[in-house]
Formats: C-alpha cells, structure tokens, sequence
C-alpha cells in the first residue's frame, strides 16, 4: 500500500548507543538461560559485559564535550515516549558499572566453579547479566517509572544472587530475605514518590518533570512525593540509619557477587538520588536544601563515624568491609550535600575511586574464601604467607580505602576537604580526616590478622588461581593509577557535576 | 485426587477451554482489554489446574521443567528481537514501524503482536515455574497420613 509511505532517515549503529549499553546484556541474559550449556555460559557474559565497556567508553568520550544524547524508545517521542538520556553524569556511572563487571567476570569464573553447584551455573550468568542490565538501565534511562523497573530488575536478580550465598553459608538466606523485604519497602516508597508526582504533573519524563516540579512550588503533593522518593532511594543507597540490609548482604553473597554489588549497586543508588536531587528537584526548590543540609547531611557525618566504628569491632573481613562501605558512602553523601560543584564532584569521583577500591578488596576476601573456607579473621591467621601476591593487592586497597596519598581513595577525601573549605566549614574538613583515621584502624585489624599472624597447621596453602589474581591487580593497580592520574577520573567528575548543577536541560524532541 | 470424579471430568472439559480463552485475550489485546500478561496467567491457569487436579507427574509430562526454563527466555528474547530487528532495518529500538516500513501503522499492529507473544510466553512459563517449584517440595506429612 504506497498511499501511507512515509519518509524516514535511517539510524546508523552510533545512534543506537544509548539503548545497546543496556541491550547488550539483557539479550545475553535470556541467551545464557535458553543455550543452557555451562561452558558457554561465561564467555557469552563476558563477550557482553565487554560491549556493554566498549559502549559506554564512546558513549563518555561523545558526551564529555557537554552535549546531551537522547534516545526515544519505539521512536516515541519525549515526554509521551519513554526516553535514554545520556549526559556526562549518566556515562561516568555507566562507565564505572560495565568496568567491574568487565574484570570481575573473570574472577567470577574461578569461584563461582568451587562455590555454586554445576546446575546453576547458566542460571548465576543469567542472572547476574540482568542484575547488570538493570544498573545500567537505571543509568541510562530519562524517564522516572522505566528507572524503576531497572531499580527492580537489578534488585530482584540481586536478591536471588545473594541468596546462592546459601551453597557456603546458610545465613545467605536470611541476608538476602532480609534485603527483599528491605529492598521492597524501599522500591514501594520510591514507586509511591513517583506516583505523586505523576498526579501533581501529569508526566513522567524526568526533563519534563523538572520543568513542570518548577511551575508548582508550593504543591502539597510534590512535596510528599520528593519525601517518599528520598526516603525510597535512602534504603537503595544504605544511608546510615537505613543501612540494615547491607552488612549481611555483602558478608553471605557468593564472593563474585559481593565485590559487584559493593562495587556498583550503592552507587547506582547514590546516583539516582543525585539525579532527583539536582535534575528533577532543583535545590532551590521546596525544602530540598533543608533537607541536604539537615537530614543527608547529620546522616552522612554520623554513618561516617558510626560504621566506623562498627567495623573496628567486626572479626570477620567480609562484614567489616561491608560496615566500611556504610561510612564510604557517608563520604558520598557529605559531597552531595555540600550542594557545590566541588562537593558534588567529590562524591562523582568517589563513586569510582570507592568502587575500585571495594572491589579489590572483596574480590582478596574471595580468594582468601577459596582456600580457607570462611572470612572470619580466625580463619584468615598468616595468609599473608600463603597468598603473598593476593594479600599484596589487599595492602593496596586498604591504603586507598584509608585515603593515603598516591592511590585513588586520597583524590575523593581532597576533593571533598576542599570543598568543605570552601564553604568555610573547616569542622567537616576535620570530620573527614579524623574518620579516615578510624578506617586507619580497621583495616589495620585486617593487615595484623592476615600479616602478622602463623597459618594455622591444616590450612591450604597453595596461592589463588591466576584468573583470580590477574582481575585482582588490575583492579589495584586501577586504585593506584588513578590516584596518580587524575585528568579522566577527576576531569569526568567535573563535568558531571556541571552537567548536574545546570538543572535539567530542554526536553529533546528531535533525538532518535 | 483419584476418587474426585466430577472434578476430573470437569478439569479434563475445561482445560481445553480455557487455554482458547488464553488465546483469545492474547490475540484480542490490541483491540480491547487483555494482552500477553493477562493471556500468559490463563494459559498457567490452565496447566496449574491440571496439576492439581491429576498430578504434578502428570503435567510435567505435558510441560516438562526443563522447557519451562527455556520458555522463559525464549519469550524475552521474542520480545527483544522484535526491537533489535527494528534496529537493524534502521529504525529506533522497538519501532514497529520497521516492521512495514511503507504502511507504518500496520507495522504497529504486527509489533505489538509479535511483542506481546513474547510477553505471553513469558508470563505462562514464569507462572508454571512458580507453581513447580511450590508443588515440587516434597510435603512434610505425606497425603495417606492425614
């Protein structure tokens, strides 16, 4: 029927970026489960994982110019149509989520073999491709519900995977019950937040909500649904007194699961609340400054000290690095809210430099579980002199994670001193140092325990595999290239954290 | 269930019915209300039901574990093909335009056909898998002991 031809310009492979990133995985993911066959599993994960890298590098190095892709879905227009924005924020978290699955795939291999049985190794690839799909989604999409279903994708697939934990350690069952209960509590709010504002707007699209939140500043409504969304997002990002979810969670997951969800969940978390925050929400709106200034902020400085100090006192290394990821995104959250361009920056940068730095570090207490059978420090004594190599690179992301000058985790705590100085609070900046000093302490704990101790008799005592240590050191030498080159890491954050304290840009009818 | 005559004659007449009402929601689901998740819950119903009433043995005869995992996927991938075949001829992620490019309009008909098989596909082997792996507990106290 030529009466209804209509004109249409073809899109090339580049137009397509933003929706391959997520694509990628998530067609792997079915793929793994349908061909079913074990040794196919992980090289189909990983050919994925490493387009989804490949990806999300152009995608940065096209947007870190300052322009804005917009992808529309079904070639729907915005605000009707479901939209992929990428701008330098969204590509930075993209960049940082497809990196660790990219090196800790490899890592998984070895010890998904020794910890699950053979059954469900196609299902944990599965798996762990859709927990990865929905990081991503949540990174990449502009529109307020499709975040949440990526929210929920990743959470969903997240729970299931801790659970797997239970092969090791039955306790792996209650963390991650008690993590969908948390969890879900968590996603209800977030959903209910947005269904507020969907009454009060009408839409959906985060661009046009930000446009639309603008015109109504005193509306009861939106001022319920930003609580609801805070709040909803606060369990995602284990704010402190919302942080119970998390230790057990990290502690019982299967090794390969634990570095990936320290590495990039809580991150993905802290990015969607820094988009509601500053791109849908603007400062200067309502009571989101009082609320930066007298919630997140108290909250921040409290979990920076709180677990802390919790994690002096763990004696198993899993949980104590978990307590220590509650205090890191303290940090994060401190940066947020100091609503500066520094501040912010600081807490862009310290979304990679702390991902790098807990992946290294949970990926050593997975090898130290391969041979030793738990992560408790009694049974950590003296492998130090077993697995010199492994327990090197724990030497290396410990000192990043203290913040020692030279690795990546100083960068974040001087871009964060300096922009507490700037604001003329110099107690922050104190506060900042003196709990760098408890981290001192804790991972002084771990150093004593796996250095300073004999090996007990019967231990096993040959050194990790090399497809384990290989993923580990290019993750600590990633902690200790980057706090030494600074341009990409710190450059990215920058331009983040313009992209953001700009607003939100126009709504992007004329994109793909 | 053995000595339940009438619900063994019932079940064995209705089954067939209602997996023609699952089709019929399916296919229906552009023009009124239905589409492939409320068509994919019938068509469980009806193995569910079938399971009840004769044994889980029984109707993983008929829908075995293992296809019911590989259905799961397989209705994803329907869906995400559908969209990546819009890419390839050039057209935005899930365009269904691209599926008759010269009368677009028909291309969001077969679109929304073919995706919503995918969905329905899914949500029936999500459904049935649920169902198996609560039936397939073994039960604490065995049926002859109550």
């Amino acid at each position: 029927m030529a009466e209804g031809s209509v004109q249409h310009t073809a899109l090339s492979l580049l137009d397509h970026l933003p929706v391959l990133v997520v694509l990628i995985p998530f067609l792997a993911a079915p793929l793994v489960v349908l061909i079913g066959r074990n040794w196919l599993a992980w090289p189909l994960a990983f050919m994925a994982a490493l387009g989804s890298f490949i990806v999300s590098v152009m995608l940065l190095a096209k947007v870190r110019g300052g322009e804005v892709l917009s992808y529309h879905m079904g070639g729907w227009a915005p605000p009707l149509g479901i939209e992929y924005r990428i701008d330098t924020a969204n590509a930075f978290v993209l960049l940082i989520v497809s990196a660790i699955a990219v090196v800790i795939l490899p890592y998984a291999r070895a010890s998904v073999r020794v910890e699950l049985p053979d059954r469900h190794v196609p299902l944990f690839y599965a798996l762990f491709l859709l927990a990865f799909t929905g990081l991503l989604g949540v990174a990449a999409t502009g529109d307020a519900f499709n975040l949440f279903v990526f929210l929920e994708i990743s959470s969903l697939s997240t729970y299931v995977l801790i659970a797997l934990g239970g092969y090791r350690d039955k306790r792996a069952l209650t963390a991650a019950f008690n993590y969908l209960i948390m969890g879900t509590i968590g996603a209800t709010f977030f959903i209910i937040g947005i269904g507020f504002l969907y009454m009060a707007t009408g839409t959906l699209n985060m661009a046009d909500l930000a446009a639309r939140i603008a015109e109504l500043p005193d509306n009861r409504t939106i001022h319920a649904g930003f609580a609801f969304i805070v709040v909803g997002i606060g369990l995602k990002v284990a704010i402190y007194p919302l942080h119970l979810w998390l230790p057990n969670a990290y502690t019982y997951a299967p090794s390969a699961i634990s570095a990936f969800i320290a590495a990039t969940a809580t991150k993905v978390a802290v990015y969607v609340l820094m988009r509601f925050l500053f791109s849908v929400f603007q400062p200067d709106f309502g009571f989101v400054a009082e609320t930066l200034q007298y919630i997140v902020m108290p909250f921040a400085l409290l979990g920076m000290f709180a677990a802390s100090f919790i994690a002096i006192f763990q004696n198993d290394f899993k949980k104590m690095l978990a307590y220590s990821s509650i205090a890191q995104i303290g940090y994060m959250l401190l940066g947020i809210s100091l609503m500066s361009e520094t501040g912010l920056t600081a807490a862009i940068v310290h979304l990679f430099n702390h991902a790098i730095t807990k992946a290294t570090l949970f990926m050593v207490v997975g090898a130290y579980v391969l041979r030793s059978g738990g992560s408790f420090y009694r049974s950590l004594e003296g492998m130090g002199k077993t697995m010199p190599w492994t327990s090197a690179a724990a030497i290396v992301g410990g000192l990043s994670l203290i913040g020692v000058p030279g690795t990546a985790g100083f960068i974040s705590k001087w871009v964060l001193v300096q922009a507490a100085l700037e604001q003329d609070m110099w107690w922050i900046a104190l506060l900042v140092v003196a709990s760098s000093l408890l981290a001192v302490i804790y991972v002084w704990r771990g150093v004593e325990v796996v250095f300073m101790k004999q090996p007990a008799d019967d231990v096993d005592r040959r050194p990790a595999p090399l497809m384990m240590i290989i993923p580990i050191w290019i993750m600590a030498g990633a902690c200790v290239y980057f706090g030494l080159a600074t341009d990409v890491t710190l450059g990215a954050a920058r331009d983040a954290a313009q992209g953001l304290m700009a607003g939100p840009g126009p709504l992007l009818l004329g994109g793909h | 269930m053995r000595h339940h005559l009438i619900l063994r004659v019932v079940t064995k007449l209705l089954v067939g019915m209602i997996m023609l009402f699952a089709l019929y929601v399916q296919f229906h689901g552009d023009y009124s209300p239905g589409g492939g998740f409320q068509a994919g819950v019938i068509m469980a119903v009806a193995f569910i039901l079938y399971g009840l009433v004769f044994s889980v043995g029984q109707v993983q005869q008929v829908l075995p574990v293992w296809l019911v995992h590989k259905l799961v996927a397989l209705g994803v991938l329907i869906y995400a093909g559908t969209g990546v075949y819009s890419m390839l001829t050039g057209y935005a992620f899930l365009d269904y335009a691209a599926l008759s490019p010269h009368h677009p309009s028909h291309g969001q008909h077969w679109g929304i056909l073919l995706v919503e098989a995918g969905v329905g596909i899914t949500v029936t082997a999500v459904m049935v898998a649920i169902h198996y792996a609560f039936v397939g507990r073994a039960p604490l106290i065995s049926d002859e002991e109550w």
